[in-house]
């Protein structure tokens, strides 16, 4: 830092303009700040503070809110059990001796748990329509349910693209194409408008799975992509050994080339999953409201209307730590050479 | 052999591919025929069978559709979609609300997301022709105006020249602006905010100069003001708006039911039924009281519904004067035209015969 | 490296397995045709039992909405079309002037990534950090949150003479053309009545737009840069530095025009998607392609053909640039370059 003179100079400056910036910050966000309000109270405090002192008092306020939307306040035990249950899926997946078919079931049980769980209707835990479901769970579940389903789909696509058949992989091309090509909110209008036209009158699809379907739809191609990058990295000579000992195309696919296009893609399809959860925020174009939809309504409410710093500020910092802790790991897959 | 195998295979594969198709095809027959007007009710079935009426709402206006703290909804078009409930499930409880923004409300009638559309809409050609919604009847009368600010001295809609406006996408009042504002040679800069209260927050925090919406909702909007004497909704009505619900075309059945249930609630009161007084009612020798309340002649099983339906409406949820005193007078809303005909308003409706 | 399609067929003669391939082809084209034809019947009796139109005719109609103030009139009495074409417009502009931001503080970034003084190197990769684990949506509403802050406009800041800074936009004094001398005549904002008149205006929608897609797009440029002068050779500055070129030379006339082969295929495709995210202008209000072709198809109801239009503009800008990338590609391999 303190190398040579320029350098001296440059560090001690910015140095002082950092240390500014981040006191005034300090007072803002800590020294001055409202933490907490009465229930009762109306917002006065804080916007008698505006300027000076952050309001932090709208988050300790409306965080229910934030976290479970509109759900029910007494059923909301639910959604907090099926966020644990998505953290827990997400830490399973980082533990090696796991990455098999045991895996493989835990992608589909616990995701499955978690939106029962959402739902009700069994096990004497009352039904709750998916209008009601909001907040952090419902970015987990788009993307988690998401990534899931759009995997055995994605496979399929990227050995399409690679086949030799014209019309097989004219097909597969162009589907990943078009779906790169196109920005994914017309793919939500799409599904939030169309997809009601493609089924008979009288079946009526839930909006939330209209949403969970364009975004399996966009997930697929992307991660096709990067399988195809993936299966590309796989030597020649498997494909050739595999031959030789007299495995056709599914054999030699399904038992040695594709496992060995997944350990490698693994970092990027880890990349992949963090930047969809945070374009599931884009739901909020069509009314559902996820975690980034559940803040955004809190300051369209009367009370808290003009706070929209704090709630943004406190929203980022829930997605900040988990994509960096995520992406963090990601880092260190692509490092190790156990991989 | 293997050969001949797999050509029969592909062969019978896009055989039956065409007769998939030609399957579609006799489906398409009994929707073509709904078309035609035929006696086809999936609207009215789908909420038999599903025991409730989904309710396309606005996303919160006093009077009209709100709900209240506990979640209950409560306003006029409220009333509208419980008294179909009452009619045809026979409690007016039965009603699922599913708020809609302006832009919104449209498309989710047309695809099925909503059994009736009672979300002050203004019924228009354009709406009734062009996207093809049916207006059975109409619960209110009102036009467009603004909310301006006391210190601006705003006192007539001309004084707005060069204003800044907050409108919503796809209501009435966006074209009626646009249109006065051309006729008369004004200009105006507008601010297009698709949600409700994003956009009275945008006209408080001082965004926009004015913010225009029909007269009723904006005395609403006016009440849920940080203070509401700083604000005034000019009296001068630039347009006609004339509130109704809307369905779909599909379902002559369930257009009768809805038209004649808004009609019940007017024809109630003008026969002087009311909640309180329709059970003694029921022992009326009056022929219109019998033929409404159900004891003669029989309109409930025409309308495919039992014989009470009138008598449930009025009983569960009231007649139109306590409809309209329950959610629109206090908010200080004249009944102004909305009075019935011989109290010298235009709510002249069919009678019940 | 391709594997022939085919059943389990060791040792039999090519012609079957050659008609093999083709039954498999005519049998995947048999499913997806049969599913699109099932799919397209049962909207087209939809359409017709809810008495929706087809085809394109709407774009003649009167739109009967209005867009916000922009530099092409518009009315509610224009044309569908004409207010697509708006919309266009507006993409067109917020990405263009979002791609020539973007990509001067992405090399700045990127620069600065690789500084020596560690403070502007943490201050940097911080920032791009930041940027890259947060939502853009969040960092759009995060930005039109904080523009919502600004005063009112009497008592708007005035950052540099005759320039207005509000809550209700940027005004600034702008040029207007006459017909007699002085032929060239600046019109300044002045507080009049309801806000400021006259000069031309920034909305907060546009910036709030522009600010977000710029900066998440420069943290992401930058990365591309860093990397791509990381890959060029370290004997070329060391060469460059013996024969006493300075440090700023060093990279304007060796690094960075090497580097910029390994540069420009990923930033074309950041591009792109600075393009597509510019979508997310219909969650903030401003009137883009995206919220236009809303509008439309909650107004007329004829979804399909709203939302195909849309989608064929941004495939059009997709292929367009996937054409001008392999053009490139080309143009650099003849060359004898790399491209990797």
């Amino acid at each position: 830092m303190f190398r040579d003179r320029p350098n001296a100079i440059a560090t001690a400056l910015l140095g002082i303009a950092i240390a500014y910036a981040g006191f005034r910050f300090v007072e803002w966000g800590i020294v001055n700040a409202i933490w907490s309000l009465p229930q009762e109270a109306g917002s006065q405090a804080c916007r008698a503070t505006r300027g000076q002192g952050a309001c932090w008092a709208v988050i300790a306020e409306r965080f229910r809110f934030i976290v479970c939307g509109a759900y029910p306040f007494d059923q909301q035990w639910r959604p907090a059990c099926a966020c644990l249950l998505f953290l827990v899926l997400y830490v399973a997946s980082t533990i090696r001796t796991l990455w098999n078919w045991r895996l493989l079931a835990l992608w589909i049980a616990l995701p499955a748990a978690a939106v029962t769980l959402l739902r009700g209707g069994l096990f004497g835990i009352s039904y709750v329509p998916s209008e009601f479901w909001g907040g952090l769970p419902l970015t987990f579940l788009l993307s988690t349910v998401g990534f899931a389903a759009a995997f055995p789909f994605a496979v399929a696509l990227a050995l399409g693209r690679r086949a030799e058949l014209p019309a097989v992989k004219g097909v597969c091309i162009a589907y990943i194409e078009l779906v790169r090509g196109v920005p994914l909110v017309t793919f939500l209008f799409m599904a939030s408008v169309m997809f009601p036209l493609f089924v008979p009158q009288g079946v009526t699809i839930d909006k939330l799975l209209r949403a969970q379907i364009a975004i399996v739809l966009v997930i697929a191609a992307y991660v096709a992509e990067v399988l195809r990058g993936g299966l590309q990295a796989v030597p020649k000579a498997q494909y050739e050994a595999a031959a030789s000992i007299g495995l056709s195309y599914w054999p030699s696919t399904m038992l040695i080339v594709l496992p060995q296009a997944l350990r490698v893609s693994i970092p990027a399809l880890v990349n992949t999953f963090i930047a969809f959860f945070k374009d599931t925020s884009l739901v909020i174009a069509i009314g559902l409201f996820d975690l980034l939809g559940a803040a955004k309504a809190v300051i369209v409410d009367a009370k808290w209307v003009g706070f929209g710093v704090e709630v943004y500020l406190f929203t980022a910092l829930v997605y900040f730590v988990f994509c960096y802790g995520v992406s963090q790991y990601s880092r260190t897959l692509e490092i190790s050479k156990t991989l | 052999m293997a050969l001949n195998r797999y050509w029969i295979y592909c062969v019978a594969v896009v055989l039956s591919a065409c007769s998939g198709a030609g399957r579609e095809d006799a489906a398409m027959a009994p929707a073509a025929e709904v078309a035609r007007g035929s006696t086809a009710t999936p609207t009215l079935d789908g909420v038999r069978k599903k025991t409730f009426v989904q309710c396309g709402v606005t996303t919160g206006v006093a009077g009209f559709s709100a709900p209240d703290a506990q979640g209950e909804w409560h306003g006029l078009d409220v009333d509208v979609c419980r008294a179909i409930a009452a009619a045809v499930l026979g409690d007016a409880k039965k009603v699922r609300f599913t708020p809609l923004t302006a832009a919104q409300r449209f498309t989710a009638l047309q695809t099925g997301e909503v059994d009736v559309l009672s979300r002050i809409t203004t019924i228009t050609f354009q709406r009734d022709v062009q996207l093809g919604i049916e207006f059975p009847a109409v619960n209110w009368y009102d036009g467009t105006t603004f909310i301006v600010r006391k210190s601006s001295k705003v006192k007539s809609v001309d004084d707005l020249n060069g204003a800044t406006i907050c409108l919503q996408p796809g209501t009435t009042n966006e074209v009626d602006v646009a249109d006065y504002f051309r006729k008369h040679k004004l200009t105006f800069t507008p601010v297009v905010i698709e949600r409700l209260e994003e956009g009275t927050n945008a006209y408080f925090a001082g965004r926009c100069d004015a913010f225009s919406q029909d007269q009723a909702t904006l005395a609403a909007l006016r009440a849920r003001a940080p203070n509401p004497a700083d604000h005034v909704v000019l009296p001068e009505l630039i347009s006609r708006g004339p509130y109704g619900p809307g369905v779909m075309p599909n379902d002559l059945r369930w257009i009768e039911i809805v038209r004649w249930s808004v009609y019940a609630m007017v024809n109630a009161e003008e026969l002087g039924l009311s909640s309180t007084t329709i059970d003694r009612a029921r022992e009326s020798d009056d022929p219109d009281v019998r033929r409404f309340v159900g004891t003669s002649d029989g309109f409930g099983a025409m309308l495919g519904l039992d014989a009470a339906w009138a008598y449930r409406i009025v009983k569960q949820v009231g007649n139109y004067a306590e409809s309209v005193e329950r959610n629109i007078t206090p908010l200080g809303i004249e009944r102004g035209v909305n009075r019935l005909w011989k109290d010298g308003g235009v709510m002249y409706v069919p009678p019940l015969r | 490296m391709s594997i022939r399609l085919g059943l389990s067929h060791i040792g039999s003669r090519p012609r079957t397995a050659r008609a093999h391939a083709i039954a498999w082809q005519i049998l995947a084209g048999a499913v997806v045709a049969g599913f699109i034809a099932a799919i397209a019947f049962q909207a087209a009796a939809n359409l017709r039992a809810r008495g929706i139109a087809s085809g394109f005719d709407f774009l003649d109609r009167a739109a009967g909405f209005e867009i916000a103030r922009g530099p092409i009139d518009f009315s509610s009495r224009d044309t569908y079309a004409r207010a697509l074409f708006v919309g266009f417009i507006n993409t067109f502009r917020v990405s263009l002037l979002g791609i020539a931001l973007a990509t001067a503080l992405g090399v700045v970034l990127g620069v600065a990534r690789l500084s020596s003084v560690w403070v502007i190197a943490a201050i940097a990769k911080g920032y791009l950090e930041v940027m890259r684990n947060t939502p853009l949506l969040l960092q759009l509403l995060f930005w039109y949150s904080l523009w919502q802050t600004l005063p009112a406009p009497p008592d708007a800041l005035t950052p540099l003479p005759g320039v207005f800074l509000c809550f209700r936009g940027l005004f600034v004094p702008s040029p207007v053309w006459q017909t007699d001398y002085p032929w060239i005549s600046i019109e300044r904002p002045a507080l009049a009545g309801f806000g400021f008149q006259g000069g031309a205006s920034v909305s907060p929608e546009f910036a709030a737009l522009l600010a977000g897609l710029t900066m998440y797009t420069a943290a992401l440029i930058g990365e591309i840069v860093r990397g791509g002068i990381l890959a060029v050779d370290k004997g070329q500055s060391e060469a460059a530095a013996a024969l006493g070129l300075s440090r700023i030379r060093i990279l304007r006339h060796v690094v960075l025009p090497q580097a910029l082969r390994i540069i420009i295929p990923p930033t074309a495709s950041q591009f792109l998607n600075l393009v597509k995210n510019s979508t997310l202008a219909v969650a903030i209000g401003y009137p883009d392609l995206i919220s236009i072709t809303n509008t439309t198809l909650n107004q007329t109801g004829q979804a399909i053909e709203a939302i195909g239009l849309a989608m064929a503009v941004y495939l059009a800008v997709s292929v367009g640039l996937s054409v001008a990338m392999n053009a490139y590609n080309a143009a650099i391999l003849r060359r004898g370059g790399r491209t990797t």
